[in-house]
């Protein structure tokens, strides 16, 4: 059973612009009061969080720390063979109960009173709990049945595992919707994922600012030149974005054609090109065939903080923690297959590089939300514009758009009730 | 005595491996590598778990070259520098032309507006191959104590 999540709601006295979603105000990346009600009405609220690969906790006892918002959660698999997540946090003066980001276990015991609980987050045994000899001790009133950390509802999507404080949240499928609940699948369905590393890279800004920039498929050629000269993507190839109904999540895809003629687009623009960069080693970019289609990349984002990314063969899951109004950590995890060949591992390693912290594609993405954050410092009441492909928030053909920034802001004005 | 010649021999040759770094001069750092040289920066949890893919991976010193001409043509990244700070090189093995050593590193990032960081600290677990008395780096693998990487990384280690 779902332990009831009951915070009182604060009110919020700011006001959105009456320009709907093609307006962000500033205020938004730098509240203190905003930041808290994040956390209660998205993060704690109807909303399904990544947690961890079902891989991760594969045995009877293996358990995972994580995060749901900033709150500190436990993923464990008791010996049913069910997985369970309750947080991380004792019930008794609400210490962290583990300690290691992993690790397998029979039950956990805080380290403060040895207040001790099962793999399912039940309580089950109170340190001292009948004193000594007869003194001191908890009163016989004392139930332990009624004092555990709250429990998470789990789904799992192609052995993505997500969980939610909501009792009302919709099962996972449904919340995805088809168009997204598929995209999953056609990343992790039919193989086994293996976690080929991990690292986690320190953003200075508020979470929203890279949720925003996961979402924005105009700055992508932009501001990102390695893919550009390389031709990874163009905005001018065969692609699009996705935009669920909610708006929350999305999906934004390209499919490169060889012997499509070169775009004029970029030369007429002016923007930063140099056809003349050529790899002294082009291994790094020489793909296999991975899928049926012809997707060279697929970004996918589930609301609020997860992305699952398939750029060429390197593919991997990032999770984004809010550490505060102006921090965030970006938890990357690097997938292959267990079916992967020796060649196709080394094609995974190689194109690692493309993204993380010194990613030739993804580097700027560490900086940009910084470069927000440092910007708006002054300017808390100015609003971002948020105009480009109109002021909806739908599916399109075009990646000049920033239909799915926008859905993430529906998406969001919606769970925050501003 | 030949293992402090050894010694004194790779603590040389990295002292001007992080002085190439730290001086801005990226274009002569893929030439401290042999043509097949491994050069990886992971983190200690992945080193520690056999975890193969980290930050950076690159099985040619034409990856490493191609790494700096990115930095220096495509990518964007704020103006900053690195001052490494290196320990005593520990001499795990050695053989006619090949040595196994590990160094200690401490490594401060600078940014153009003055704010200096502790950016990175960890070891350099390496091999050398030897070339009569110009080691240079048949593989490198800079394993950050730290799984946290502040921003981006974008010079090398």
């Amino acid at each position: 059973m779902l332990d009831q999540v009951s915070r009182t709601p604060r009110a919020i006295d700011r006001v959105w612009s009456n320009e709907g979603v093609t307006r962000v105000p500033f205020w938004i990346f730098q509240d203190k009061e905003i930041y808290a009600a994040e956390q209660q009405r998205i993060f704690q609220g109807p909303s399904w969080n990544f947690l961890c690969l079902a891989i991760e906790v594969k045995n009877t006892g293996d358990f995972v720390t994580t995060f749901v918002g900033d709150t500190p959660v436990i993923v464990s698999r008791d010996s049913d063979g069910e997985l369970y997540a309750f947080e991380n946090r004792c019930a008794h003066r609400g210490a962290l109960i583990a300690l290691e980001s992993r690790g397998n276990t029979k039950a956990f015991t805080c380290v403060y009173h040895a207040w001790s609980y099962d793999r399912q987050g039940n309580l089950k045994e109170v340190a001292f709990k009948e004193g000594i000899k007869g003194k001191g001790g908890m009163p016989p009133s004392f139930c332990m049945e009624q004092h555990n950390p709250r429990k998470l509802r789990l789904a799992e999507a192609f052995g993505i595992v997500f969980g939610s404080f909501s009792n009302e949240v919709p099962p996972l499928e449904e919340h995805l919707g088809e168009e997204i609940y598929s995209r999953i699948g056609r990343v992790m369905s039919g193989r086994t994922p293996v976690v080929l590393g991990r690292y986690t890279q320190a953003l200075p800004n508020n979470w929203k600012l890279y949720m925003e920039n996961v979402k924005d498929s105009y700055h992508a050629s932009i501001l990102h030149l390695f893919f550009t000269t390389f031709e990874l993507n163009r905005l001018s190839q065969t692609g699009g974005i996705i935009v669920d109904a909610t708006g929350g999540h999305h999906v934004s895809f390209s499919a490169i054609d060889p012997n499509a003629a070169k775009s004029e687009d970029y030369d007429s623009q002016d923007l930063r090109s140099d056809t003349e960069f050529k790899l002294a080693d082009p291994s790094l970019l020489q793909s296999f065939k991975e899928f049926p289609d012809n997707t060279t990349l697929q970004i996918l984002s589930v609301f609020p903080t997860f992305v699952l990314q398939q750029i060429q063969n390197a593919i991997a899951v990032r999770q984004i923690v809010p550490r505060g109004p102006d921090k965030t950590d970006l938890h990357w995890t690097l997938l292959g297959f267990a079916e992967d060949t020796p060649e196709q591992r080394l094609t995974r390693l190689k194109q690692a590089n493309l993204v993380g912290p010194a990613g030739y594609i993804s580097m700027e993405d560490g900086c940009v939300g910084g470069f927000v954050q440092r910007g708006i410092l002054g300017a808390p009441d100015e609003q971002a514009i948020i105009e480009m492909g109109g002021s909806e928030a739908e599916s399109s053909e075009s990646r000049v758009t920033e239909a799915s920034v926008r859905g993430f802001w529906k998406a969001y004005r919606a769970r925050m009730g501003i | 005595m030949h293992v402090t010649d050894t010694t004194a021999l790779i603590n040389h040759v990295q002292n001007a491996y992080v002085r190439c770094i730290d001086s801005g001069n990226l274009e002569a750092w893929p030439d401290f590598f042999e043509d097949d040289c491994v050069y990886k920066i992971t983190t200690a949890d992945n080193f520690a778990q056999g975890l193969e893919a980290g930050v950076i991976f690159a099985n040619s010193k034409g990856m490493l070259r191609d790494r700096v001409a990115s930095l220096r043509e495509a990518n964007i990244y704020e103006r900053h520098v690195y001052r490494h700070f290196l320990g005593q090189a520990w001499i795990v093995s050695e053989s006619a032309d090949q040595v196994r050593s590990e160094t200690s590193f401490f490594v401060a990032r600078i940014m153009r507006d003055g704010t200096t960081d502790v950016y990175a600290t960890g070891r350099y677990i390496d091999s050398y191959r030897m070339n009569g008395r110009e080691p240079r780096l048949r593989e490198r693998i800079v394993v950050c104590d730290s799984s946290r990487f502040d921003t981006l990384l974008a010079l090398p280690l």
